[in-house]
């Protein structure tokens, strides 16, 4: 497990330009630094000279001078936080353009086994936690890092004694910080779990209403929501009465240095031991010393879920990648094979991390215009055949060969995020809306789709209209006709549907086969009528 | 929007305001500290004898003490008071939520919308925590600086106040910028859905040869969220460079007045420097304008959402009062007409159909022929527009919901395990029910040794509706909470989805074994389910009528 350093580091060497920009926001920390430092100097000395009724021009010079600082105090303050928001939305474009493009390069199977909802969540919520990072933890951890000790080199300058005790008290914030941050640590952690089953209850609740009515039990839960919330209201003010003993702790010591620091130099300006103009000084900088570190540790969850999530992120960038891409279409056949439109020669495959081949040493060869189907029991490698046919996987051994572009009807379609028209023109971006509701007619589709709310124009996808399997495989259906591929690749077509369903899939497949080669696994009868010739899965050999 | 967030908030306003008062107390302890500090130096510089200082030591002393306490009890009072209202207003919009559930709202359906509904129930947190007490301290805290230094001196009072307004003017910006939400939220959903695309249908995506498109798109989309959520901080950005502008230029202009009247002799030569500090003290709550009043900006779209999903027709209007009661357990459907919605085509367009009294009817028919709505009109989740459906003899219509669902029970595409224990899960159905009812409604649907045999057995907890279950399992338990509810009308909607071949036909006999004597509606196209039902009837799609079979 790398350490957050080791993450910190990995962030800014793969992403540079977030880098550059959030080193160009921490330079300009600096000059804010230096504004603030000049803006309490004039200040403070214009104070001073006009409490002792020096000449009024003086006073006011001095005193328009504080301004201007306060102007450039407030326009690098501005350049800084731009800066920051920018260095933030490069690292999450960053990351997530590189995620996408890796998770293209790992292709589809690979996918599968990177479990498709956590990286989803990692693309959109999880890389969100960056934000925070670049413009909060960042910037607190550059200023951290350089204004307290450029404020105690002004504080040395213009008086020791306080500067001496500045120092001395200013090394106690990280001090307890890390004491506390220790004690409370190992309590937070174990509430963690109860806080995150607490805060679920809800929505978990919410979820479940159509039951708890259909029981008679909805009343009752009303009175559980609220009970729930108290308990995680308790459970809650718990981590946090700890958690925030730390920035009382911190905010304690800034605001006693101050009394620290103010009441002896009353005293020694009291005997002359000091002049006026030091001593405001002093008092306008020393809680500017404390400031940065105070912020720091505010940021530190900032720190915490961007680091989190950047090691979530290099976890999946880390995957290996197979040589030629995870997804790669099987070659032409070659001249000498004889024309086939589909030739497995002695084809070994192996699911990644799986130990034994999943087909091994298969041969097949369907000539253009054949109509397969594969049968055989489950786990006989009729789903892996048709994925080295499909380029989904590629051969570990022996060749796979394809005459063309291959059109497929999964188990499951994925329904995309679009309307039903822009679902079925993905096969062919250019196609009119007259050729897809003439695919959707082949494909026994155009029937329920003029029935739903929208006809053409519903939205699907996750929150648009679900649709049955069979109504699925039709829109799939309705794709491979659009896209004229010449091979057809089907995968349990009718598996799962009510017999009516079966009907019009079956009616579609025959209606589609026709002029095309057709590879077709399945366990049922129905959709072997119209087949040429039926292989045994685990026979083919 | 947000103000129909707050009038639900309303209960819990006295302890957000009671927090909030100890916030600018903590606030006012900060600028009396500095102020007291200034006072301390500048009369020293006078040289009096040490007893004029005295008072001032203690009070910087005792200032220094008091603050972080303060703003301690200010963080725990505040968190506290404002979860004490995410409670209260979870349980109203849950009870709000009630009539509503299943077909009155897409929150039902869970997933993403669910996250989300629940993300707007909770930002009232944000809107008292993160808005409400930040603004409240900043106008406390600047009016009573704005006081004491009008006090001392009108006109640097009058600055003071000038300069705390423009601060809050200038975040107006933020918050509309905050409000321009939907633009983005639009523009990120966009990415979403096409990141999603890209990891869930990376394989369909491939073979149609529409990835490389796909990834372009994702691309395009990123591109555009991040240029609206980068026009949105420059907003924040911009407010906060102001803010900080005009902390030091009023602090100067301050300062300035001060000097030139203690010049002219109006004022003490010690109070120049405690008005300068006390002005750029007066600015430091209202630091965090800038945020709030973004967040204040953002939160309007969930409040508006929420308000859309809390003020959603129910679907079913419920009688004025208690209405008939229905007699015996025979339902007869005639003529029955339903659908989502006015408007929406029709899910069911004239339906007869008789459950004589203690006999299993099964109804197949196509999906989408309205089996399932059936379903919803016989538990009272759906109304219906023309036609009559009488349950024991009293039209469905003027009974009560309630009441309708005490006869009429059992599995519905609805239904949801709890994120409770199995136990807990079943009991659901019949609180009342003994360790032996239980145990013989697991055993009906197979799964009493694989509940046994769980580590924590009936304790065990299932996850997020069942995660730890297969969908055969999850199935079955179901099942079994429906069997356990013994209703005098048991409707199972596809009660065998999900089981393989054997496991079906074993649990339908069990299932329809105990249920004998029931009137039960059996929606499945399973020939074992068919073969077992007294009376067969099939809806077509489109078509309608019910033909024995």
């Amino acid at each position: 497990m790398d350490t957050a350093g080791d993450v910190r580091r990995r962030l800014a060497r793969e992403l540079p330009q977030a880098r550059r920009l959030s080193s160009a926001a921490a330079r300009l920390a600096l000059v804010a630094t230096a504004a603030t430092v000049a803006r309490s100097g004039l200040l403070a000395a214009a104070l001073a000279a006009g409490f002792g009724g020096g000449p009024p021009e003086r006073t006011a010079g001095l005193l328009l001078g504080a301004g201007a600082a306060a102007a450039v105090q407030a326009a690098a303050a501005r350049a800084h936080t731009a800066l920051s928001e920018r260095a933030a939305a490069a690292a999450r474009t960053g990351l997530r353009l590189r995620l996408l493009e890796h998770a293209r390069r790992l292709g589809p199977v690979r996918l599968q086994n990177l479990r498709g909802g956590d990286l989803s969540t990692l693309l959109t919520r999880g890389t969100d936690a960056l934000g925070p990072y670049y413009t909060g933890y960042l910037p607190a951890a550059a200023a951290a890092r350089t204004a307290p000790v450029a404020v105690l080199a002004v504080l040395a300058l213009a008086d020791w004694p306080s500067a001496l005790a500045v120092a001395l008290t200013l090394p106690l914030i990280p001090v307890f910080g890390a004491l506390v941050g220790a004690h409370t640590r190992d309590r937070t952690a174990r509430q963690w779990d109860l806080l995150s089953r607490l805060g679920g209850h809800f929505a978990d609740t919410v979820a479940g209403l159509p039951s708890l009515r259909a029981f008679g039990r909805a009343g009752q839960r009303s009175r559980a929501v609220r009970a729930m919330a108290d308990r995680y209201r308790g459970a809650t003010m718990r981590v946090l009465r700890t958690a925030f003993l730390s920035s009382l702790v911190l905010e304690l010591v800034a605001t006693l240095s101050v009394a620290l620091v103010a009441v002896p130099l009353g005293l020694r300006l009291l005997s002359g031991g000091a002049d006026l103009s030091t001593a405001l000084l002093v008092l306008f900088l020393a809680p500017e010393a404390y400031l940065p570190l105070r912020a720091l540790g505010a940021a530190y969850h900032d720190s915490a879920e961007g680091t989190a999530a950047a090691r979530r992120a290099f976890a999946v960038l880390d995957t290996p990648v197979p040589e030629g891409g995870g997804f790669a279409r099987p070659p032409h056949p070659a001249p000498g094979d004889g024309g086939p439109a589909v030739l497995l020669d002695g084809a070994s495959a192996r699911y990644p991390g799986a130990q034994a081949p999943a087909l091994d040493g298969v041969d097949l060869r369907i000539d253009p215009g054949e109509r397969v189907a594969l049968v055989g029991p489950s786990g006989a490698g009729k789903s892996t055949l048709l994925a080295l046919v499909l380029g989904l996987l590629p051969p570990e051994r022996g060749r796979v060969a394809v005459a063309g572009d291959t059109a497929w009807v999964p188990q499951r379609p994925h329904l995309f995020a679009g309307t039903v028209e822009e679902n079925i023109r993905l096969a062919r971006p250019g196609a009119t809306g007259a050729e897809v509701r003439e695919a959707a007619r082949a494909a026994e589709a155009h029937g329920f789709i003029s029935r739903l709310p929208d006809g053409y124009a519903t939205a699907l996808g996750d929150e648009g209209f679900g649709l049955s399997s069979g109504q699925r495989r039709r829109i799939a259906l309705a794709r491979a006709f659009l896209s004229g591929a010449p091979v057809l690749v089907l995968d349990e077509p009718t598996a799962h549907l009510d017999p009516r369903s079966e009907a019009q899939v079956v009616a579609a497949i025959e209606r589609l086969s026709a002029g095309r080669t057709v590879v077709a696994a399945t366990h049922r009868s129905a959709p072997l009528q119209g087949m040429d010739r039926v292989v045994t899965a685990g026979g083919a050999r | 929007m947000t103000g129909r967030l707050l009038r639900l908030a309303a209960p819990a306003l006295p302890r957000v305001c009671a927090a909030a008062a100890v916030a600018v107390g903590a606030e006012l302890a900060s600028i009396g500290l500095t102020a007291t500090a200034a006072w301390l130096i500048s009369r020293a510089a006078q040289q009096p004898p040490i007893a004029a200082l005295g008072l001032a030591i203690v009070g910087v002393r005792a200032l220094a003490l008091v603050r972080g306490p303060l703003r301690y009890a200010d963080r725990l009072l505040g968190h506290d008071a404002v979860l004490a209202a995410v409670a209260d207003l979870r349980a109203r919009v849950f009870a709000a939520l009630v009539p509503l559930a299943p077909h009155g709202s897409s929150v039902f359906r869970g997933g993403d919308l669910l996250t989300r509904f629940v993300d707007d129930v909770d930002a009232v947190h944000d809107l008292l925590l993160r808005c409400l007490v930040p603004a409240a301290a900043a106008a406390a805290v600047g009016t009573a600086a704005t006081a004491a230094t009008a006090a001392v001196l009108p006109a640097a009072g009058a600055v003071l106040a000038a300069g705390l307004l423009a601060a809050a003017a200038a975040c107006a910006p933020s918050a509309l910028a905050g409000r321009r939400g939907p633009r983005r939220a639009a523009a990120r959903g966009a990415f979403a859905d096409a990141a999603a695309d890209l990891v869930r249908g990376a394989a369909d995506l491939e073979v149609l040869g529409a990835a490389d498109a796909a990834v372009r798109r994702a691309e395009r989309a990123e591109r555009e969220a991040t240029r609206l959520e980068l026009r949105a901080d420059r907003a924040a950005g911009a407010a906060s460079a102001a803010v900080l502008l005009l902390q030091g230029l009023t602090a100067v202009a301050v300062a300035g007045l001060a000097l030139r009247a203690r010049q002219d002799g109006g004022l003490d030569p010690v109070l120049p420097a405690v008005l300068a500090v006390t002005a750029l003290a007066a600015f430091e709550p209202a630091a965090a304008l800038p945020a709030a009043a973004r967040r204040f900006g953002e939160l309007s779209e969930g409040a508006a959402r929420l308000a859309a999903v809390l003020d959603a027709p129910a679907p079913v209007t419920e009688p004025p009062g208690p209405g008939p009661e229905p007699l015996g357990s025979g339902v007869e459907v005639r003529g029955l007409r339903a659908r989502y919605g006015p408007g929406r085509p029709w899910a069911l367009d004239g339906l007869d159909l008789r459950l004589e009294p203690g006999t299993t009817t099964a109804l197949a028919g196509a999906s989408g022929s309205g089996k399932s709505t059936l379903v919803d009109v016989l538990l009272r989740f759906l109304d219906y527009e023309d036609g009559s459906v009488r349950l024991g003899g009293a039209e469905l219509r003027g009974v009560p919901g309630d009441r309708v669902r005490r006869t009429v029970a059992g599995l519905t595409r609805h239904d949801r395990l709890l994120h409770s224990s199995v136990r807990d899960n079943l009991l659901l159905a019949r609180p009342e029910a003994g360790a032996g009812e239980l145990r013989r409604a697991a055993a009906r649907v197979r799964l009493l040794a694989w509940i046994e045999a769980l580590p924590q057995g009936w304790d065990t907890v299932l996850g997020e509706d069942g995660a730890a279950m297969s969908g055969g399992q999850r199935r079955r338990l179901l099942l079994a909470r429906a069997l356990l509810a013994d209703p005098q009308v048991l409707v199972l909607d596809e009660p065998t989805e999900g089981l393989d071949a054997a496991t079906a036909e074993e649990v339908l006999g069990d299932v329809l074994g105990a249920a004998r004597g029931r009137t039960v509606l059996l929606v499945s196209h399973h020939p074992a389910a068919l073969a077992a039902a007294d009376k067969v009837a099939v809806i077509t799609e489109g078509g309608v009528r019910p033909a024995e079979v």
